[in-house]
């Protein structure tokens, strides 16, 4: 299980902030959302969208355990 | 220091607080940013931040700051949640021997915070909401510093 957080735009076209999703790697999590709801499975891969595994931008796969913490991150607005 | 606030906060009482007890600090200088309304556009502006990461990155920067202006202290304050047109957004604060060092540096970290500080913003308004994105201008700004 993983915790996903959704920010901005992305929360609005979830309708959900939070959540535990059982995945066990980045690319695992992107296929369950996107069978889900496959609108927000693109918005996921869209252009400006990072991702950050326990507050950490990554790029790629990587391995998630029951514990991770994974956020995605749209453009940012600044302040 | 780096904060991030629900509350509204009192730029005056944190200018005071921030100046107090210095010798060697020849400059301080402060920025407040308040909430616009747009003639009527924007009733409320929506703040999201993630929490710790916003604060990490911030830091980072705020790091930059201080070994490049030679900076004694700084402090940042930063609304999340729900602002009201005309409320205190952001407070910035800076602490060096000259002025010039206090100045720039104060500019520095809100042209960063402006263009790339993990926020995202919603304008809520008679027409709607809207999610905004930092401006050709607000990265130009940044463009400044490099």
């Amino acid at each position: 299980m993983a915790r996903v957080l959704l920010f901005g735009p992305l929360r609005d076209l979830a309708g959900w902030r939070e959540r535990q999703v059982a995945a066990t790697s980045l690319a695992e999590l992107r296929v369950f959302l996107a069978a889900e709801d496959a609108d927000l499975g693109a918005a996921l891969g869209g252009k400006g969208v990072q991702v950050a595994v326990d507050q950490a931008v990554v790029r790629g796969d990587m391995a998630l355990s029951a514990a991770s913490e994974v956020a995605f991150l749209p453009p940012m607005s600044g302040g | 220091m780096i904060r991030l606030s629900e509350d509204p906060f009192d730029p005056g009482a944190l200018l005071t607080a921030f100046a107090q007890g210095r010798s060697e600090t020849g400059a301080v200088a402060t920025f407040t940013g308040l909430a616009r309304a747009e003639q009527g556009a924007t009733a409320v502006l929506e703040l999201e931040a993630y929490p710790g990461f916003t604060e990490s990155a911030i830091g980072r920067i705020a790091d930059q700051a201080r070994e490049r202006f030679g900076l004694h202290a700084l402090l940042i304050l930063h609304r999340v949640g729900t602002i009201g047109p005309g409320e205190p957004i952001v407070f910035v604060a800076t602490a060096a021997s000259h002025r010039r060092a206090a100045f720039e540096a104060c500019d520095f970290l809100m042209d960063y915070l402006k263009s790339r500080a993990p926020f995202w913003k919603k304008e809520h308004g008679p027409d709607g909401a809207r999610w905004i994105e930092p401006t050709a201008q607000d990265h130009a700004d940044r463009e400044r510093w490099s």
